[in-house]
């Protein structure tokens, strides 16, 4: 068992553990399992060996490294870190290394955390599996045979598969939440706006949120808390400072207001997925919560509206790759054609789905009809949620209304793969936060996760009744 | 190009390719004819679905475009760091004199 980030950080800090020994133990993991499941497209060992070794030095110099001191940390492959290619799993990114660090990468730094690689991803982190890599699918620890989920599913692989304690991901339209529950792990999707996404390549502004993956949900807090608070480099940033979410994780639930979303318990659920989400509410129930039932009736028309409003942010984000200024060019004789050879050479399939599709939403002529109605079933969406939690504390939903299903099950089909997302996207319409608890395993031995959400800045609740639901899993299995 | 009056359900016809290619040449992609045919067919599923949007009153319903109200974000007039230069041109494909460097754009007769 591999130890949790709060174990290593304390023992680091305390001189009992070296952040090189805890560095070993991560590279021997992702020696073993890397060359089956591939979660990452680069593995930083000497440059992590140097780091591990510098925190030591400053603990034996009487320093403290920080919260994160010695803790390995993987990294989804869309964040930028200065002079390491950063691919964002795209051909189009081929040999470009960015100028500059994410923020949430010096704030990692900062805190004492050692950076072992970058994880595959779905190119552009557009997909629901991590099939869409241009470097081949990312594959389930607890079943190869399987998608890990995605679009962050390398960096939900490597902490089920215990390479690493903690990783990032980035969550539009459940990014996070649903490869964490595909692989039994602990994903954080925080409120629009609370973590920094100045590096972040952009996939869909309104909508992209930078947050933890860990095998606990103090891991998953305690990584949030480092890397939360204001950025005066990303004019998204809210100016609230960063939660204080551990010391107030065994707080329980006595008292809390949950409700259960009845629209995602309903048909498209499968019943083994339902079972323990209803278990969940149980177990909240007994921890002392009041569990009801809500109906958000507008979340039916969430797939539709995301499927246009991010395709619609992605089709302009993705305009800047055009073979000028970073990246692949294909040469030609003049530039207009320059740009189409590198676009069309450049994007795999999806992205190129998602930016026609998006240039479509906003084209003359379909802009009302589809990206202005689009924009409107957003604020139906966020208003249903608020008078929703003006009722409640907390809700509990699915996070993906399946187990991980089999590779390359629904590649042909990119409509059936959306759907995967039908429980996560209202959550980032909303720009609420949210997060996925593993609670047990369905028919087929396979993790499921059970969602709960709560309303902007709830971290502190919602960490709260994960921590319960993690106690009570631990209880039932022991 | 059609101006359509009112959203409808798009059918997979000569009219739908000729959109999905007007919109696969304002985004700077090329397609093979198999292609189009390919993703016209999938276009078409995935807008059938958002149709389910136009059934809705939205009557006096304002549009979201950002989850927070934040507006005029400034910083202070103050020079700060910038990325150094030479390390993004050494990002680029081409450069020359400190510059980006692109194929001919003036002067192109078609």
């Amino acid at each position: 068992m591999t130890a949790t980030a709060v174990e290593t950080a304390a023992l680091v800090r305390a001189g009992e553990r070296s952040a090189v020994d805890a560095l070993e133990q991560s590279l021997a993991v992702i020696a073993a399992r890397e060359p089956e499941l591939h979660a990452f497209n680069l593995v930083l060992a000497d440059e992590a060996r140097a780091a591990a070794a510098a925190i030591d030095t400053r603990v034996a110099a009487g320093e403290d490294p920080g919260v994160l001191a010695g803790v390995p940390i993987a990294l989804k492959d869309n964040m930028c870190t200065r002079g390491i290619p950063t691919t964002c799993s795209s051909r189009i990114l081929d040999g470009w290394r960015p100028p500059y660090d994410a923020t949430v990468v010096r704030l990692l730094a900062d805190a004492g955390a050692v950076m072992v690689g970058k994880t595959n991803l779905d190119e552009f982190a557009m997909g629901s599996s991590t099939e869409n890599s241009a470097f081949g699918p990312t594959r389930n620890p607890h079943d190869p045979a399987r998608v890990p989920g995605g679009s962050s599913g390398g960096s939900a692989a490597a902490v089920a598969s215990g390479m690493v304690p903690v990783s990032l991901g980035s969550d539009t339209g459940g990014s996070i939440r649903q490869p964490a529950a595909l692989c039994g792990v602990v994903g954080v999707k925080p409120t629009y706006g609370l973590v920094s996404r100045y590096g972040l390549v952009a996939f869909a502004s309104s909508l992209d949120q930078i947050g933890p993956f860990a095998a606990t949900v103090a891991d998953a807090a305690l990584v949030l808390e480092a890397i939360s608070g204001h950025d005066p480099a990303d004019s998204t940033s809210i100016p609230e400072a960063a939660p204080d979410l551990l010391s107030r994780l065994d707080d329980g639930v006595s008292g809390l207001r949950v409700a259960v979303i009845s629209e995602l318990m309903a048909e498209g659920i499968a019943p083994d997925v339902a079972a323990r989400v209803r278990a969940a509410a149980d177990a909240l129930a007994a921890a002392g919560a009041t569990v009801e039932e809500v109906s958000i009736p507008a979340i039916a028309h969430g797939i539709g509206a995301y499927y246009i409003l991010a395709p619609a942010e992605a089709s302009s984000n993705l305009s800047r790759y055009d073979g000028v200024r970073f990246g692949l060019r294909v040469d030609a004789p003049t530039t207009p054609e320059m740009y189409d050879l590198t676009r069309t050479a450049g994007f795999g399939d999806e992205v190129k789905r998602r930016i026609m599709l998006g240039t479509f939403a906003l084209s003359a002529g379909y802009y009302d009809a589809y990206y202005g109605t689009a924009q409107r079933v957003r604020t139906l969406i966020r208003g249903e949620f608020d008078a929703a939690y003006e009722r409640f504390d907390l809700l509990l939903s699915p996070t993906s209304p399946t187990t991980a299903f089999p590779i390359g099950e629904k590649t042909d089909d990119p409509m059936t793969m959306y759907l995967n997302d039908v429980c996560t996207i209202p959550t980032n319409l909303a720009g609420h936060p949210a997060i996925s608890v593993p609670y047990g395993v369905g028919d087929d031995g396979m993790p499921i996760g059970v969602q709960v959400l709560a309303p902007s800045l709830g971290e502190v609740t919602m960490f709260r009744a994960a921590a319960v639901l993690e106690a009570t899993l631990l209880e039932a299995t022991s | 190009m059609p101006e359509p009056q009112e959203v409808h359900p798009y059918s997979v016809d000569e009219e739908w390719e000729r959109t999905v290619a007007h919109v696969a040449n304002l985004a700077r992609l090329k397609l093979s004819q198999e292609e189009l045919t390919h993703y016209a067919g999938q276009l078409a599923d995935i807008l059938d679905h958002a149709q389910a949007m136009a059934g809705l009153d939205l009557t006096g319903v304002e549009p979201t475009t950002h989850p927070y109200p934040l507006r005029n974000v400034m910083r202070e007039d103050v020079v700060g760091a910038l990325s150094d230069r030479d390390e993004v041109l050494a990002a680029a494909p081409a450069t020359e004199a400190g510059m980006f460097r692109v194929p001919p754009v003036i002067g192109l007769t078609t």
